[in-house]
């Protein structure tokens, strides 16, 4: 039987791996395709963290999402409490004029006030940490919008066949 | 709570080697802590691990990357430059604070 004593004069410091060492090659694509202010904040709060960790980050933005990035929408998207249940209030009083103006008052105040920032903040953040911004072609198609009606951080208009070729192996996100 | 030796002297870390007594930390030991995880502390640097310093003192929390680009005017860009990869972390690792808990 052996025993070990470690000197600590002499033993190893505990320093933090921040994996610099190993690079994983690990790569995330979210696709957006929601455009009610709620569903904006997930994919931009997960893109955000994820280049944080410094993985490359693609986000693709299609159909309802494409609001998150059309400049004249992007910092005026709206929550709605019909035919959501987590809010516990009576459907019917969500249908009543004004109460989803009221809703996304409440909602902007309360993201606000944990110091998280608007969603044309938020992609500001996301372009200056290196995420990518693409732009559905097919949606820029249906709405008769081209590159100057978006946001200046998107790189591109793009079609599904090209975010599929550039986020290849990466791991995939649908809001 | 474990006790590690850096630069001649014992430092209070907690499981990942992140500083957990704010007081134990100096510039000597910062240089220290830079080198271990291969950063070259310039004035940049400097800049934003002071800031670090005085927003935890003042905020009782490690700022995030947002707070340091929107309170003390460091572009985010210059942050993932100057900490490459996991910028919030290693700045929190050589300005001898815990990792930061905000998600943005």
């Amino acid at each position: 039987m052996t025993t070990s004593t470690v000197d600590p004069a002499t033993a190893p410091a505990i320093v933090p791996n921040f994996g610099d060492d190993e690079p994983t090659g690990r790569r995330l694509a979210i696709i957006c395709s929601k455009g009610n202010l709620d569903m904006a904040y997930p994919g931009l709060i997960l893109a955000n963290a994820a280049l944080g960790e410094g993985v490359e980050t693609h986000l693709f933005f299609t159909f309802w999402g494409f609001d998150m990035i059309t400049k004249s929408r992007m910092d005026d998207l709206k929550f709605t409490m019909l035919g959501n249940t987590a809010t516990h209030m009576p459907q019917g009083l969500g249908g009543m004029p004004g109460m989803t103006a009221m809703a996304t008052h409440m909602m902007r105040k309360q993201i606000a006030g944990i110091g998280v920032p608007t969603v044309p903040e938020m992609l500001e953040q996301i372009v200056a940490s290196g995420g990518h911004l693409w732009a559905c072609r097919m949606s820029a198609d249906m709405m008769h919008l081209d590159e100057s009606d978006l946001y200046d951080g998107v790189e591109a208009i793009i079609n599904a066949s090209d975010f599929i070729e550039k986020t290849d192996g990466a791991q995939l996100l649908f809001i | 709570m474990t006790v590690t030796t850096i630069a001649g002297r014992d430092i209070h870390v907690d499981a990942e080697g992140f500083l957990t007594e704010y007081d134990e930390w100096d510039d000597d030991l910062a240089k220290q802590l830079a080198e271990q995880i291969g950063v070259d502390l310039t004035d940049a640097h400097w800049q934003a691990i002071r800031f670090l310093r005085e927003d935890f003192r003042a905020q009782g929390e490690t700022p995030t990357l947002r707070r340091v680009t929107t309170v003390a005017g460091i572009p985010t860009k210059d942050l993932f430059v100057l900490f490459p990869k996991k910028p919030a972390k290693k700045m929190a690792y050589i300005a001898g604070l815990p990792k930061p808990h905000g998600c943005v």
